[in-house]
């Protein structure tokens, strides 16, 4: 389900304070949670959906459980951890509101990655090709592609302002390199190709 | 030591079955409880003297901290790694997982596998002498829950002086007592693998359990559970009961697998009812082997444990309440094909323990063996529990 590339995870890890508990939904193989665990002493979980990625994270001595998303964030009671993570899966979720509010729900702060179907290139190349986009990040036919809920940076600030959750930081990445812009404007919703955004609770 | 010594062969040098035995420096021992330290059962009866056998492997360190206690399943026995002294079966029915390097490395723990009570290896079960009477308990004696193994074996642990454990494991009916463990010695148990298992037994199960039982109770030697003072032995009834039993542990593509529609030693069927098929000749050959190493009123007492549990039904019928609070560390495993104690059941361990925001691993392994694939050579099982069990000694400050 989840790609993480490395400046995701890198990105990620910055935002996450020592010694924190962290609940990272779709972990795949277990990398972001093993360099959190190695970098920043937490006490780190994760939920994955492939039984290879969750069997390799157990091996790693990780705290992996098969599950998904969708199904399985409804078990945990309310602030079980200090950071929820979802790095680039909210897309490929059934219900990504829902989702959302479940890790508003059972964490203190959330952290959210997700490709920007509002960068520059896609929009021209829907414009010019009349085809569904293909990038690097999303690199599928669109009737094989597991990313179901595709939206822009734009369209995700919107759901969390909807769902209560206020935008403490946010980093959008082009390539390889990060920038930090606070909070996405409309700029970033075109030059953007990931947006790594860390949120917390309205009160 | 005399055992030991009538394995030797005639050139002095250790058999397989000795070599194997020093190989996981295997201890068999027996710990009496007398009148003065009785067994409560949740049933309200006091059971005393009664005794438990269990087998040690490997050497406990100098803090006690190295120690893993594995619960054995229905018909299994404490075993665990070392020659059966009824079946003659050399290295024990956990071979593949207990040993030097093996995931429950003997080189660096002190495994404990305790016959449950009820059983009939040695701990005090229903063909034992009650000192009552002078006489086999046989239906006198108490009827046992999951619990009430737990405690004895606690017991038993007190007795040595080992407080912590370091790893609670075991499958099927080990399964359960290993979350019976977690949820009543919390603070003993660092970390717990339960395997194949349920926090509830279904209602297909208890079905399947009765039958066995009324198969056992249908054998007119089984004489109202007094054969043993009377000279018979319920073995066709003991026999169809098990016969029943394994086809639950298998699973229809394992069957087709193994057996498919084969005939056994014979070119066409002989319109009879003599064994034409395979897989009859060999149910039937479990069947009968097995009532030459169990007791039949022993599977009385022990289905009706594990038809009894319901781990939730003593926290308020809410599963996560047995688990409020725990720092266990818990890698629950399941199997994709089996139906006996199928994922789904293990998976509700999983969201009870999600809900009281445990430290959970869960595991599904891909395999066609269904339920008995726990006992058996499965190399991603070994792999993962392998990384939980060595990532756990590391946080219990084991590896030096």
């Amino acid at each position: 389900m989840s790609s993480q590339t490395r400046v995701d995870l890198a990105l990620i890890a910055e935002m996450i304070e020592a010694n924190a508990r962290v609940l990272d939904v779709g972990c795949g193989d277990g990398d972001l949670l093993e360099l959190l665990t190695r970098t920043k002493n937490v006490d780190g979980r994760g939920i994955e959906l492939s039984q290879d990625g969750v069997n390799a994270s157990v091996t790693r001595g990780l705290s992996v459980i098969q599950g998904d998303a969708d199904a399985d964030l409804h078990d945990y009671p309310d602030n079980a951890f200090d950071y929820v993570i979802l790095s680039q899966t909210i897309q490929a979720t059934r219900n990504p509101r829902d989702v959302l509010m479940q890790m508003q729900r059972i964490g203190r702060r959330v952290v959210v990655s997700l490709p920007n179907f509002g960068n520059w290139r896609i929009r021209l190349q829907l414009l010019w090709s009349g085809r569904m986009p293909r990038t690097r990040s999303l690199d599928y036919n669109w009737y094989d592609t597991p990313n179901i809920h595709l939206c822009t940076v734009k369209d995700f600030v919107m759901l969390c302002e909807e769902v209560g959750l206020r935008i403490d930081d946010a980093v959008s990445v082009i390539g390889n390199r990060a920038k930090r812009v606070g909070r996405p404007g409309t700029l970033d919703n075109l030059t953007a190709e990931t947006a790594v955004l860390l949120m917390s609770r309205k009160s | 030591m005399s055992e030991r010594k009538e394995l030797q062969s005639e050139t002095g040098t250790p058999t397989g079955a000795d070599a194997d035995a020093l190989r996981v420096n295997a201890v068999s021992a027996v710990a009496h409880f007398g009148l003065e330290s009785p067994l409560t059962l949740d049933s309200g009866a006091k059971l005393s003297p009664f005794q438990i056998a269990y087998e040690t492997y490997g050497t406990l360190n100098a803090d006690k901290s190295n120690v893993i206690l594995i619960c054995h399943a229905l018909t299994l026995d404490q075993y665990a790694a070392s020659r059966n002294p009824v079946t003659g079966k050399a290295g024990g029915w956990w071979e593949t997982m207990v040993g030097p390097g093996l995931p429950i490395d003997t080189d660096k723990f002190f495994v404990i596998c305790q016959n449950v009570l009820g059983s009939c290896m040695g701990t005090t079960g229903p063909k034992d002498i009650d000192p009552a009477t002078g006489k086999a308990y046989g239906l006198t004696f108490p009827v046992i829950t999951i619990a009430d193994m737990v405690r004895a074996q606690a017991m038993l642990l007190d007795r040595l002086g080992i407080n912590d454990i370091f790893l609670v494991i075991g499958g099927s009916m080990g399964g359960m007592q290993t979350l019976q463990w977690a949820a009543a010695y919390p603070q003993r148990v660092f970390a717990a693998i339960p395997i194949a298992t349920t926090a509830r037994h279904s209602a297909q199960n208890i079905a399947f359990h009765e039958v066995g039982r009324q198969a056992i109770m249908a054998d007119p030697d089984w004489r109202d559970g007094q054969y043993l003072d009377q000279g018979t032995t319920p073995a066709k009834g003991l026999a169809v009961a098990r016969m029943a039993a394994h086809i639950t542990y298998l699973s229809e593509a394992a069957l087709h697998r193994k057996f498919g529609r084969k005939l056994q030693n014979r070119e066409k069927v002989t319109y009879g009812f003599d064994a034409d098929f395979q897989i009859e000749s060999y149910l039937r050959h479990q069947g009968m082997s097995f009532v030459d190493r169990f007791d039949a009123n022993s599977y009385l007492y022990i289905t009706r444990a594990m038809d009894y549990f319901d781990l939730a039904a003593d926290y308020e019928g809410v599963l996560a309440n047995a688990f409020k609070n725990t720092k266990t560390r818990f890698c629950v495993v399941s199997f994709t094909s089996d139906w006996l104690f199928p994922t789904s059941d293990n998976r509700q361990i999983v969201h009870a323990l999600n809900a009281a925001a445990a430290n959970v691993s869960f595991v599904e392994i891909d395999t066609d063996k269904g339920h008995d694939a726990f006992l058996l050579d499965e190399p991603e099982m070994f792999a993962t529990l392998k990384g939980f069990i060595a990532s756990a000694a590391t946080k219990r400050g084991l590896n030096p």
